[in-house]
């Protein structure tokens, strides 16, 4: 087991979205190796609020990896120096003695900061609210064993289910691009029997309404799936491009009556 | 205060169908006319608001997370429990309920479990229509995995995501009914108090926690699915802003809290590592089916476990539950974990730890096999704990879980406030002592999905309700009540921090109210629980101000209730003279060690009447009856 550390942290202090941020400079002494990143904050927290000073603020909640709610660009890097986890999985052994630390939020215009590392990512709702579902009421579903889907097309829509919606997709982008998290979500639906049914009107409402949102395009740099948590791979951006081609090509007037 | 369950009569496998039709419907053109408030957006909140906004009413929905879809919902792993059978190894709804009332040690009401039972596979059918992507075999059907006290295989599971993906489900369910326009969410809001008017529930308070602006919000019924308890104990494997607060302002609104000594130590988390730790992690209950728990035989051997020979290991839950072997339910796994610890036989550097041994299933299925089914959880291990549990045992401890616990409600699900309903993890009803493993998802679905959205028609169409206002004097009165006590945690102005004092808490509840408890140390706790309590009120030091976002209040404002609450707790666990499931009174056990009942004396639910802080509250009983599962000794043997 490595020893202790001493490290210098670099923190994004901002108000909220309407004043200008900037870097505070921090000393943390003591560091264990085996702290998650989000524990060592919790002792810089500590340290602050011993001195009188406010903490430092950033989203977390379930500290195992799923919620999707940590989000520090740490480094340059959305969740981290590590591969394929999120913030709060990422533990103090990726550093050592004396590094300084950079931590700041998600960085994108559809993400306004509230406070600190702390962004407002309800965009994504109301993308998922522009159609990222199966129209079903409760109690109106056959058996669940009516319908067999293949085992691989079922093992593909889980890869794209396992998004968490964090948002690291967008904070890798340099254009702030969100199709990877609408491309989780439309392959996702689409590669089901169940969800094909909608598949058309849904790719076409989510991608409009990420439009709306300020997202940025894809430029093909795979920034995204690098930073990803959950491993959700750039092929379903090019899933998506064809459920959406298929559908401008097909569909879209009869429903929108406008153009796409 | 006398107790009425309206427990529907008729034999058991016919109570909700006959309940069902006996309750008075809203017609569909006056649903409109109803606006329901839904607090949290888990599992249970947010499929109740899903089918209610379906089914017309207005809802408003509210999360303190940024997002519905980030409930703690998500961190169930291993599956939801369904008696559909499909593996034809004798399942079948009688057999659900029957392993869950005995699961549940006796003390869980025969009529909801089999509610809960019955309501099983309709939640498979509507979460694969959603588009949850369970996992399936190669004919492209469902697949089951076996959970702790069952013996059959009726669990259905998505990787190690189930909750995860059964909560996007609800979730998407629920962002369709926003665009709608039945539902509206209000994200990043914690309710602080609930309004009742005329005896009636019929709002509530929030802080906006971005503006830290209080609002008031009407309606004409309040469900709670605000989740458990745990964080009580500081560490558990809860999320870090799980609370207890919702439930608890309505307990002191009126609301009877219902057996809160039942807590659940969960046998299979990763052990803590430094005092710095913040939360724990738990590996699913799954991963029994195929690890093997053992200790050395010796006491204090210090060699590494692949140095220990065969004859020299203690696989204990084998050797002592033969018929259950290393999948007996989750008390008498974290239980027997503890006594061979206590015995000195730990593993690792705390000697509070255990293995988790995969060596056989990865010699029968190789490596390929075991990660396929666990991957992500033996990926999730390493993370944390550096080492790589496909060469060496995991090492696993018990950790605070789920609370069974929580408010008292009828069959309806309607606690003792009318209007303030109460699903999911937040309310008492369906596990009794103990909660099976895969049963959680279950409960929180079947109460949203399909007891809620009928039992809350038959509540709007058989009372008068008149029309209220945010602006009455009741919500004026508590919006100041939420307003002035968030000022007072500003002005203590002490020296300690809130982390600080929660830890405290936590240290004094897992060392006197956790896995075994006895007169002693109950008395003790409640000794040491109001001293913190009243230290905490002179000497907290919250920083920041009211309006703005400023977590370190949110967490001095749920701790506060922790500090109440943690009281209450203790009371209920000292009164409990008896062991049963997850509450363990050392006084009450056999000469091997199990757990005791006493069926002649605590036969019942135990609901707590609040007095006042520091009041002792009053105490009433519901009976419970077997008609059905005639009382036993559980064994496991």
């Amino acid at each position: 087991m490595s020893e202790n550390m001493n490290l210098t942290l670099k923190i994004w202090r901002q108000d909220n979205a309407t004043t200008k941020g900037h870097f505070e400079t921090m000393k943390l002494k003591d560091i264990s190796p085996d702290m998650s990143f989000l524990e060592m904050l919790d002792v810089l927290n500590e340290q602050l609020m011993n001195e009188g000073k406010e903490a430092f603020a950033f989203d977390h909640d379930c500290r195992e990896g799923i919620c999707g709610m940590c989000s520090l660009v740490i480094n340059g890097l959305p969740h981290g120096p590590d591969h394929a986890i999120t913030t709060c999985q990422l533990h103090m052994r990726k550093f050592k003695d004396g590094d300084t630390i950079v931590v700041e939020p998600w960085r994108a215009s559809a993400f306004p900061v509230i406070r600190d590392a702390v962004v407002d990512r309800s965009a994504f709702d109301r993308i998922i609210q522009a159609g990222g579902f199966i129209s079903v009421n409760t109690g109106s579903a056959p058996d669940a064993a009516t319908i067999a889907v293949p085992k691989d097309q079922s093992d593909r829509a889980f890869d794209a289910a396992a998004c968490v919606g964090c948002g690291a997709c967008v904070a890798a982008c340099k254009n702030s691009s969100a199709m990877l998290f609408v491309a989780a979500k439309v392959s996702h639906l689409s590669y089901l029997p169940q969800g094909k049914i909608e598949a058309k009107k849904r790719v076409l409402a989510m991608v409009s309404q990420m439009d709306k949102e300020g997202f940025g395009n894809c430029s093909n740099l795979y920034e995204c799936e690098a930073a990803c948590p959950k491993s959700i791979t750039v092929d379903f951006i090019a899933k998506m491009n064809r459920e959406y081609l298929g559908a401008t090509a097909t569909y879209a007037e009869k429903v929108y009556g406008e153009e796409m | 205060m006398i107790l009425d369950s309206k427990i529907p009569g008729g034999p058991i496998a016919e109570k909700w169908t006959r309940h069902q039709f006996e309750l008075k419907l809203v017609n569909p053109a006056n649903k409109r006319k109803f606006t329901v408030i839904v607090v949290g957006t888990g599992l249970a909140g947010a499929s109740a608001a899903a089918s209610l906004g379906e089914l017309g009413y207005n809802v408003k929905a509210f999360t303190i997370q940024d997002s519905p879809r980030r409930a703690h919902s998500i961190a169930a792993q291993g599956g939801i429990n369904a008696a559909k059978n499909y593996t034809n190894d004798g399942d079948s709804i009688y057999r659900l309920f029957y392993d869950t009332v005995k699961g549940g040690d006796y003390r869980a009401r025969e009529a909801n479990v089999h509610r809960l039972a019955e309501c099983s596979n309709l939640i498979i059918d509507q979460c694969v229509a959603q588009g949850v992507p369970f996992g399936r075999d190669y004919g492209g059907l469902l697949d089951n995995r076996s959970f702790g006290g069952a013996q059959v295989s009726r669990t259905f599971y998505a990787r190690g995501q189930t909750g995860q993906q059964l909560l996007i489900g609800a979730y998407q369910s629920m962002m369709r009914q926003v665009a709608n326009g039945t539902v509206k969410i209000y994200a990043r809001r914690e309710m602080l108090d609930l309004v009742v008017v005329d005896g009636k529930a019929r709002g509530i308070t929030v802080r906006n926690l971005v503006t830290g602006e209080i609002e008031s919000h009407e309606a004409d019924a309040v469900c709670l699915a605000t989740g458990g308890y745990g964080n009580v104990f500081y560490l558990s494997t809860n999320a870090k802003g799980s609370n207890v607060t919702a439930a608890w302002r309505a307990h002191k609104k009126g609301a009877l809290f219902a057996n809160p000594c039942y807590t659940q130590i969960h046998p299979t988390c990763i052990p803590v590592t430094g005092d710095y730790q913040s939360k724990l992690t738990l590996m699913s209950e799954s991963l029994r089916n195929d690890g093997r728990v053992w200790v050395p035989k010796n006491p204090n051997d210090t060699r590494s476990p692949d140095q220990i020979p065969e004859n020299e290991r203690y696989y204990y839950l084998e050797e002592r539950y033969p018929s259950f072997g290393n999948l007996v339910p989750r008390d008498v796994a974290s239980r027997n974990a503890k006594m061979v610890c206590d015995a000195g036989m730990g593993v690792g550097q705390s000697k509070l730890a255990v293995y988790l041994d995969f060596a056989d299933s990865i010699n029968r299925l190789g490596v390929s096999g075991i990660s396929a089914k666990y991957g992500n959880l033996f990926q999730m291990y390493e993370k944390i704990t550096d080492e790589n549990p496909y060469k060496t045992p995991m090492r696993i401890f018990p950790a605070v879980h789920y609370t069974m616990g929580g408010l008292w409600v009828d069959y309806d699900l309607m606690s003792t406030i009318p209007g303030c309903f109460v699903l999911g993890e937040a309310n008492f009803s369906d596990h009794g002592a103990n909660r099976l493993g895969a049963s959680a998802l279950m409960q929180g679905l079947a109460d949203g999905y399909f007891v809620l959205p009928y039992t809350i028609g038959g509540y709007f169409a058989s009372t008068k309700l008149d029309k209220v206002s945010s602006a009455d004097k009741d919500f004026e009165d508590t919006k100041k009540e939420s307003s002035e006590r968030i000022q007072k945690l500003l002005q203590v102005k002490g020296k300690r921090t809130v982390t600080e004092f929660h830890r405290e808490l936590g240290h004094i509840m897992w060392e006197n109210v956790g896995m075994a408890r006895n007169k002693k140390g109950l008395e003790k706790a409640l000794a040491e629980i109001p001293a913190l309590r009243d230290e905490f009120w002179k000497n907290v030091n919250v920083l920041g101000s009211e309006g703005s976002f400023n977590q370190n209040l949110e967490h001095a404002g749920r701790l506060a209730d922790f500090l109440e609450f943690a009281e209450l707790m203790a009371l209920d666990a000292l009164h409990r003279e008896e062991s049963c499931g997850g509450h363990f009174r050392e006084e009450s056990q056999t000469e091997d060690g199990e757990a005791k009942r006493d069926d002649e004396n605590f036969c019942y639910v135990g609901a707590w009447d609040y007095k006042g802080v520091g009041q002792k509250p009053e105490l009433s009983k519901e009976n419970l009856t077997f008609d059905n599962v005639h009382l036993e000794t559980r064994s496991y043997k």
